[in-house]
C-alpha cells in the first residue's frame, strides 16, 4: 500500500510550486501554531513522543524522548536547538530539498521544538557546499521575521525566539552531533567523549539538543494531524512517512515522500522507474546510505524499509538513502570507493579510525584488482571489527560497516578475482603458493 | 584524513574590502557575547570569496579580529576541505566522485576535465579553470554532478554527461552563461524524468490545507481545565 498525497509532509519537495511564505501557508504550514505552543511545551513532547517519531538522521532515536532529556526548567544556562543540517552522507540529498523548497516547514518546527525545550535561540548548521540552499533558507528566515512568525514575539505567543543559519565548510564528520556543536563553536570538528551529553553540556557549554532537518520539519504536521496520523503508517516501533533517496543503476532516480516499511521492491519499482534492466539485473542495494552493510538481491526481493526489518538482515535504515547497484558493477571497487570516503572524512582523533581507514580502502583496492591473498579476506574483516566499537565517534563503525557487508555477501566474488588475477600471471601463481604452504 | 598545506607563495598582507568587513561586523551579532571564535569558517568563507583563496595573511587578520590565537585558525583552515589553500582557477570545478555518482559515470567526467584542464588542483595556463575530484556533494538523486565556484556563487550542476560537461566548459571559455541545476530535459530537480509518481493531488495546492483547525488533535482533555 503505497503513501497517497494526501498524507505527505513535504508537499513541495520538487520545488514545482513557489517556496515563499504566501504559497507554504497555502501548503497548509504555520497554520494554528500559535495554539500549538498555546498548549505548552510537555503536551507537544508527549505529542511527539506518541507519534513514534524516530530520528530521521541516520541514528533513529526517538525524537520526543530526545526532547525530554532537556532541563524541564532555564536555570543559569540558555538551551539551545541545533538542526543538523550538515547532509553529506553519500546516497543522501533529502534535506537539501526541504531547505530549498519547503523551508517553511522547517523554520516552524524550529519555533515548535525550541519553544517545547524552552530555547531562544537555534542554530541551523548547514553543510558549506549547500551554498544556494542556504541563501534560500536565508530568504525564508527573513520572511518569517518580517511577518512576526518569528522573533520577540514569536506568533504572538509573546515567546522570544531566534533563529540563526551557520554553516562548515565541507567535512563529512561535522554530522556527528558533537563534532557539529565543535564547529559551530568555532574549532576543528572532532566529536567529543559522552558524557556529558549534548542535554547537559552542549553548544558553549549550554544544554543543547541536536536534530536532523527532516524530524524537526515533520513535527509541527505531526502535531496538526495527531500523533495517531503518523503512527498509522509504517509497522510498530518505525511509525510515520519517510524521505527516501533512490540513487544508482535505476531507470529514473528520484526522491520521494513514502511510508515506513514499504517493500524496497515496490519503492525502487513504483518510483524509480525500476532496476536498470529489469529487477533479475539487480546486483545490491545499499539501503541506508553508504555507512550501512549493502544486502544482495536475495534479501531485495522482499526485505521491508524500516528500522528493524533492515536490522534483522544485518544493515540498516540510516538516513533511507538506497544506493542500487546492478549487474554490470564492480562491487569490490565501489565498497572501495566508500572505504575512501571514510578515510578522507576521518577527522584523525582516534587511532584504529584514522589508520584503520586508509588501511582498509588500500587493501580493497588491491582486492578490487585482484592482487591479493586470500588470508586477506579475513585480516580485513579482523582490522574492520578493531575499528569498529573502538572509537569516539560512529565513524569508525560507519567505515568498518560497508566492508563487513562486502565480505558477508560478496566473499566469492574477491576470492575468484584474487584466483583470476593469478591465473594469467605464472610468476604470481608461485608466490601465492609460497604464502598457501606458510 | 587528508593532509593539507599552505601554498608556498602567500601575499604579503590582506584586508577586507569595506562591504566584506561590514557583512563579517553583522556575522558576529548571531553569537552570545564573547563566542566571536564562531565567526571564523564564515569569515574564511567570505575570504576566499574576496581573494579566491586562504592565504596565511588572512588566517592572522581573522585571528586578530577574533581574537583567536593564530593556530587555532590555521588548524580550521587545514581541516576543512572547501577551503583552497592556494589558488584555484577562476572557475574551479569540483567532480563529485563518491559512490552514487561513480555508479552514474562521474570517472568519466574526470577524464573530461583532464584532457580539458589537466591534473587535479591545477590551473590551467589562462588562469580559468581548475578542478578536484571531491567527497559526496549531496545531490545524489541527480548523479553524477560537479559543483562550480567562482566569486559569485556556488553552485551545482546536475544529471551530467562527459558531452554536456565538454559543452558547459566551452560556455564558460567563452564567458557565455550556463544554466544552473539538472541538465536532464525532462527533470525540474530531485523528482523522477518524465511524470511524477506523487504530489499530483490538485488539493494540496488549493489552500484547503490552510482552513482555520478549530481543535487540535487530543487537545480536548487539556482545555476544560485552563
Amino acid at each position: 500500500m503505497f503513501l497517497q498525497d494526501k498524507d505527505r509532509i513535504f508537499t513541495n519537495l520538487y520545488g514545482l510550486h513557489d517556496s515563499g511564505l504566501d504559497a507554504a501557508k497555502k501548503r497548509g504550514a504555520w497554520n494554528a501554531t500559535k495554539d500549538i505552543l498555546a498548549m505548552g511545551p510537555d503536551w507537544i513532547i508527549s505529542q511527539v513522543k506518541d507519534s513514534g517519531l524516530r530520528g530521521r538522521g541516520g541514528a533513529g532515536f526517538p525524537t520526543g524522548l530526545k526532547w525530554s532529556f532537556m532541563p524541564k526548567e532555564m536555570k543559569d544556562r540558555p538551551h539551545y536547538l541545533v538542526v543538523n543540517a550538515d547532509e553529506s552522507e553519500p546516497g543522501t540529498c533529502k534535506d537539501r530539498d526541504i531547505m530549498r523548497h519547503d523551508p517553511h516547514l522547517l523554520i516552524e518546527g524550529c519555533l515548535v521544538a525550541s519553544f517545547a525545550m524552552k530555547a531562544n535561540a537555534c542554530y541551523i548548521y548547514l553543510r558549506g557546499e549547500y551554498v544556494d540552499e542556504r541563501i534560500a533558507l536565508q530568504r525564508a528566515v527573513d520572511e518569517a521575521y518580517a511577518a512576526g512568525l518569528i522573533g520577540d514575539n514569536a506568533c504572538g505567543s509573546g515567546y522570544k525566539f531566534d533563529l540563526y543559519l551557520h554553516h562548515g565548510a565541507g567535512a563529512y564528520i561535522c554530522g556527528e552531533e558533537t563534532a557539529l556543536l565543535e564547529s559551530l563553536e568555532g574549532k576543528k570538528g572532532q566529536p567529543r567523549l559522552k558524557p556529558p551529553f549534548p542535554a547537559g553540556a552542549g553548544l558553549y557549554g549550554c544544554p543543547t539538543t541536536v536534530n536532523n532537518v527532516e524530524s524537526i520539519a515533520a513535527a509541527p504536521t505531526i502535531i496538526r494531524r495527531g500523533a495517531a496520523w503518523f503512527k498509522g503508517f509504517g509497522r510498530d516501533n518505525n511509525a510515520g512517512t519517510k524521505v527516501f533517496c533512490i540513487s544508482g543503476h535505476v531507470n529514473r532516480p528520484c526522491n520521494v515522500e513514502e511510508t515506513m516499511s514499504i517493500p524496497l521492491r515496490d519503492l525502487i519499482e513504483k518510483h524509480a522507474g525500476g532496476v536498470r534492466g529489469g529487477w533479475e539485473n539487480l546486483k545490491a542495494v545499499i539501503p541506508g546510505g553508504s555507512s550501512v552493510p549493502l544486502l544482495p538481491k536475495q534479501i531485495c526481493d522482499d526485505v521491508l524499509m524500516d528500522f528493524d526489518a533492515l536490522r534483522d538482515v544485518k544493515s540498516g535504515l540510516g538516513t533511507a538513502a538506497v544506493i542500487v547497484m546492478d549487474q554490470s558493477t564492480d562491487v569490490v571497487r565501489a565498497i572501495s570507493r566508500i572505504s575512501y570516503f571514510y578515510k578522507h572524512e576521518s577527522c584523525g582523533q582516534c587511532t584504529p579510525c584514522r589508520e584503520g581507514t586508509g588501511w582498509m580502502w588500500r587493501v580493497l583496492e588491491r582486492m578490487a584488482d585482484g592482487d591479493a591473498e586470500m588470508r586477506e579476506i579475513d585480516k580485513l574483516l579482523d582490522v574492520a571489527g578493531q575499528v569498529e566499537g573502538h572509537t569516539i565517534c560512529a565513524l569508525g563503525d560507519a567505515a568498518a560497516w560497508p566492508v563487513q557487508g562486502l565480505i558477508r555477501h560478496f566473499r566469492g566474488e574477491i576470492e575468484e578475482r584474487i584466483n583470476s588475477y593469478r591465473s594469467d600471471r605464472p610468476h604470481v601463481v608461485q608466490s601465492g603458493a609460497m604464502a598457501a604452504a606458510e | 584524513m587528508a593532509s593539507r598545506k599552505p601554498a608556498k607563495d602567500q601575499p604579503a598582507s590582506f584586508a577586507w574590502t569595506p562591504d566584506n568587513k561590514a557583512w563579517c561586523d553583522a556575522q558576529r551579532m548571531k553569537y552570545p557575547e564573547g563566542r566571536q571564535a564562531s565567526c571564523v569558517i564564515p569569515f574564511l568563507w567570505r575570504g576566499q570569496k574576496q581573494e579566491g583563496w586562504v592565504s596565511i595573511p588572512m588566517m592572522e587578520e581573522i585571528a586578530r579580529e577574533l581574537s583567536m590565537p593564530y593556530i587555532r585558525v590555521y588548524e580550521v583552515a587545514t581541516f576543512y576541505s572547501m577551503f583552497n589553500l592556494a589558488p584555484a582557477g577562476e572557475f574551479f570545478i569540483q567532480v563529485c566522485g563518491t559512490t552514487p555518482c561513480m555508479l552514474r559515470g562521474s570517472k568519466e567526467l574526470n577524464a573530461v576535465c583532464e584532457r580539458h584542464i589537466g591534473e587535479q588542483h591545477h590551473v590551467s595556463g589562462d588562469g580559468k579553470f581548475s578542478w578536484a575530484e571531491v567527497e559526496c556533494l549531496g545531490a545524489c538523486v541527480n548523479a553524477p554532478m560537479v559543483q562550480i565556484s567562482t566569486k559569485e556563487g556556488d553552485h551545482y550542476y546536475e544529471d551530467l554527461t562527459p558531452e554536456i560537461l565538454e559543452d558547459m566548459i566551452a560556455k564558460m571559455k567563452r564567458g557565455e552563461k550556463v544554466k544552473i541545476g539538472t541538465a536532464h530535459p525532462d527533470r525540474h530537480s530531485s523528482d523522477p524524468a518524465g511524470a511524477n509518481t506523487t504530489l499530483l493531488d490538485a488539493s494540496l495546492y488549493d489552500g484547503s490545507r490552510a482552513a482555520p483547525i478549530m481543535e487540535l488533535p487530543n487537545s480536548a482533555p487539556k482545555a476544560p481545565a485552563e
